[in-house]
């Protein structure tokens, strides 16, 4: 009842699920990571303990996203070799060694460090607890660089040879492979993207506790420093995105049409469609709403610049339309909430009311999930954008799976999507649980920090309340 | 240097390198998860969680380095060892999910606890065994075809490879007793100890039991291990492995802390010799070598490069934090 088809599309399904799961976490954890960074820092700095209450509040957040993200990794480090041998085998001498690398420079650092990080404030002293968590940030930071740099050669790929039996070899310089074309702007747009996240999760956690208690300084420090991300990195990323999507029009054209639902060609001008309904079958948009020639305008600085449309791509070689048109517009539309969020916040510091104007801290708490939101479909819109291929232009994604049965993969399948939701749905809870109580004074530390060791003199022991 | 180095032979024992501190370091990790169901709840299980809360993810790392090392060396090999384990690869990915999560969800929600200390344990023996029996699915040979697998995705299932899963459930227990006379005290450290003995005696059946079974499964093996004059170098295994099993057990009974631990991790020494002598230079026994499976020279040395600056530097910090968190671990603050 099965055939090869069949495989190919179960095995894209799983990766697509896990990935999409897994990219929630390091979303998340890049930012806070960097987060806990400049509030120890800070602490460290002004010795003013509120610092520490909300670096203890958002490490115990911490400790349980970075679990999640830990075990979901593991999961996609190989998912490449169960599902895609293929791929692997002939692209593993590129990127193979990339993501040796990402283990070698980033994992171990994150791995290393987080134990004394989340443990082990009382056992090596401030600076060196600093210092771990310094590490542990930077090891989330290079982690993002090289995966991102896999992500963007198989998007843009540079600087490889191909053998006879068409494996994918390395060229003459590294260098080419790892700063392929869209690599800077995909590393700028992703880790902003990651900031922005973080930023709006603890903004929403301080403005929903602002709706309680207008009074908690906890939570007014919390807001504060999210809104000031929202003002001043949402224009900063909608100017990344820009940049990252003029890229993508030079190099893979094809999806920058999807995304802007451009089937046919427009010599004199192209349309900004706003909304519409793609369809797929006549090969155009329903019930358009367009802003003559701004397409062009925005893509090439001319109202009259011709661009071309999917016309000009063999139908076989064209990315599906519907997801990508789709996926883009959320992303952007929430770009644009962000900003607009960012400045409510400006307007209400400026007039000194940012933590007494209830209609925008439940704004806030509203926008709060929305990064996780704009990462999933920004990440949707340029991987299903690379389709049909898996190394875009040379490698069809139909000619990169393992040779696999079909019911191997629906079982496979089946079991991820029953442990996904049980285990991460039970971790979110957990996240959200913690979100809802407020970050106070004397904040605890993890409670099972193992806190005894032989050979130390016992450091005065700093209250560990237990909850 | 003038020296001829053959840089795939040094990329085997890296990856075997990354494959031995995997087994060792998550090794003990999963056994206090397959041994944990015996502990009592309470300060005996949360002595045991918290003698590897701290240094668990750095241990699981080196699994990535495994794969991820396996990928970027030995492409080829990746790709069909993967794809012929598959159900096992999926099994232990999701077994250390669970096992992965506990960690955090057992303390987060008391009233659950139960439950995570479950998923905890069945975590840890599921990825413990699926691992065994992929060591085993290896070993017995897997079908290649065209640089593909040509096989059926239960191939893998035999009765070696369920006995060499049960051999590393067995092994791992055996490094998680240890690592708890090490950590822990009071009643959690003699029932360690009381476990140690029984998984000591296991391991040492297991590895006999492999050890007999492994020369019948290809004429190969049997050449490997008992041909002249290699006999003579390989017969140092099984008598090391005789004196470090007689020491084992009497520093065990000598009330040893530490030193169960150090014999325990030389026996998982002597056992992976032994597999690397029946393995080497294949990768899958009869049909891919090293050589056949090995990326470019050109990966090879960008890697290599990188490897021998940073992996000193992460043992050097890695064994950091183990030397923060040295000594018995106790329980909540201060007794």
């Amino acid at each position: 009842m099965f055939d090869g088809l069949d495989a190919l599309l179960l095995a894209r399904i799983q990766f697509g699920f896990t990935v999409s799961f897994h990219f929630i976490f390091p979303a998340f954890s890049i930012g806070l990571a960097s987060y806990l960074m400049v509030l120890e820092g800070l602490w460290l700095k002004t010795g003013r303990d509120i610092y520490l209450d909300l670096f203890r509040y958002w490490v115990k957040i911490f400790a349980i996203a970075f679990a999640m993200g830990v075990v979901s990794g593991i999961v996609m480090s190989y998912q490449f070799g169960t599902n895609w041998s293929v791929f692997s085998t002939k692209a593993g001498p590129v990127i193979g060694p990339l993501m040796a690398y990402e283990v070698l420079t980033a994992f171990f650092l994150e791995a290393g460090f987080l134990g004394v990080m989340l443990f082990g404030m009382s056992k090596v002293g401030k600076g060196l607890h600093f210092a771990a968590t310094c590490m542990v940030a930077l090891g989330t930071f290079i982690s993002a660089f090289w995966i991102l740099s896999v992500n963007s050669w198989m998007q843009t790929p540079t600087g490889f040879e191909m053998s006879p039996d068409g494996r994918f070899l390395p060229g003459e310089s590294w260098l080419a492979i790892i700063f392929n074309p869209s690599f800077p702007y995909r590393l700028v747009h992703t880790v902003i993207a990651a900031y922005l996240t973080t930023a709006f999760v603890v903004g929403a956690v301080g403005a929903w506790h602002l709706l309680r208690d207008r009074a908690n300084l906890h939570a007014r420090k919390m807001f504060s420093m999210a809104m000031w991300m929202a003002a001043i990195v949402a224009p900063i990323q909608i100017f990344a995105g820009d940049m990252h999507g003029l890229n993508t029009l030079e190099h893979q054209p094809a999806k920058v049409m999807a995304m802007e639902g451009h089937y046919e060609s427009h010599p004199d001008g192209a349309p900004l469609i706003l909304f519409g309904i793609p369809n797929s079958a006549e090969k155009r948009i329903d019930y358009a709403v367009e802003v003559p020639k701004a397409s062009s305008l925005i893509l090439k600085h001319d109202l009259n610049a011709p661009l071309a449309g999917l016309d000009t791509i063999p139908d076989d070689r064209e990315p599906p339309v519907p997801v990508i048109f789709w996926s883009f517009r959320v992303m952007v539309g929430i770009g644009f909430a962000m900003l607009g969020l960012g400045l409510w916040s400006l307007v209400a510091r400026m007039r000194k009311r940012l933590y007494d104007w209830s209609w925008l801290h439940r704004a806030a708490v509203l926008m709060g999930p929305s990064g996780f939101v704009a990462v999933i479909a920004g990440w949707i819109t340029t991987e299903v954008g690379r389709q049909p291929y898996t190394v875009y232009g040379h490698m069809l994604t139909a000619q990169s799976a393992s040779p696999l049965a079909a019911p191997a993969v629906a079982a496979s399948l089946i079991a991820f999507v029953i442990v996904y939701f049980a285990v991460f749905g039970a971790g979110a809870w957990y996240i959200l649980h913690l979100m809802h109580k407020p970050a106070g004074p004397h904040e605890s530390e993890p409670e099972h920090m193992p806190v005894r060791t032989a050979g130390i003199t016992p450091a005065p022991a700093i209250a560990t309340g237990a909850e | 240097m003038g020296i001829n180095v053959d840089l795939t032979v040094v990329w085997a024992f890296i990856i075997a390198f990354a494959v031995f501190m995997y087994v060792v370091m998550d090794g003990f990790d999963l056994g206090i998860g397959i041994l944990f169901a015996s502990f009592k709840v309470g300060e005996e299980r949360d002595q045991a969680m918290n003698s590897i809360a701290p240094v668990w993810d750095g241990n699981e790392t080196w699994l990535v380095l495994g794969g991820g090392g396996l990928f970027a060396a030995f492409p080829l090999a990746y790709g069909v060892v993967l794809t012929a384990t598959y159900p096992l690869i999926i099994a232990m990915l999701l077994g250390l999910v669970f096992r992965g999560v506990a960690f955090e969800f057992r303390w987060r929600d008391p009233r659950h606890r139960a439950l995570w200390d479950i998923a905890f344990s069945l975590g840890s023996f599921i990825a413990a065994f699926a691992q065994g029996v992929t060591l085993g699915a290896i070993l017995q040979g897997v079908q290649v075809e065209n640089q593909a697998y040509a096989g059926g995705w239960l191939d893998w299932l035999t009765p070696f490879s369920l006995l060499t899963g049960a051999g590393v459930v067995i092994g791992y227990a055996l490094l998680g007793a240890a690592w708890l006379i090490w950590k822990v005290e009071g009643s959690a450290e003699a029932h360690a100890r009381r476990l140690a003995l029984w998984a000591g005696a296991g391991t040492l059946v297991a590895m006999a039991a492999v050890s007999a079974a492994t020369p019948f499964l290809q004429f190969e093996y049997w050449k490997r291990w008992f041909d002249m004059p290699g006999v003579l170098a390989t017969a140092q295994v099984p008598l090391l492995t005789g004196i470090v099993a007689f020491l084992f057990f009497r520093k065990l009974r000598g009330g040893a802390t530490a030193a169960p631990f150090l014999l325990a991790l030389a026996l998982f020494a002597l056992g992976f010799a032994g597999l690397g002598i029946s393995l080497f230079p294949y990768i899958v026994p009869d049909s891919i070598t090293i050589w056949d499976a090995a990326a470019p020279e050109r990966s090879q040395i960008f890697m290599l490069v990188g490897t021998a600056i940073i992996m000193p530097v992460i043992l050097a910090y890695t064994g950091w934090a183990y030397w923060v968190f040295r000594g018995k671990v106790g329980t909540h603050g201060y007794h």
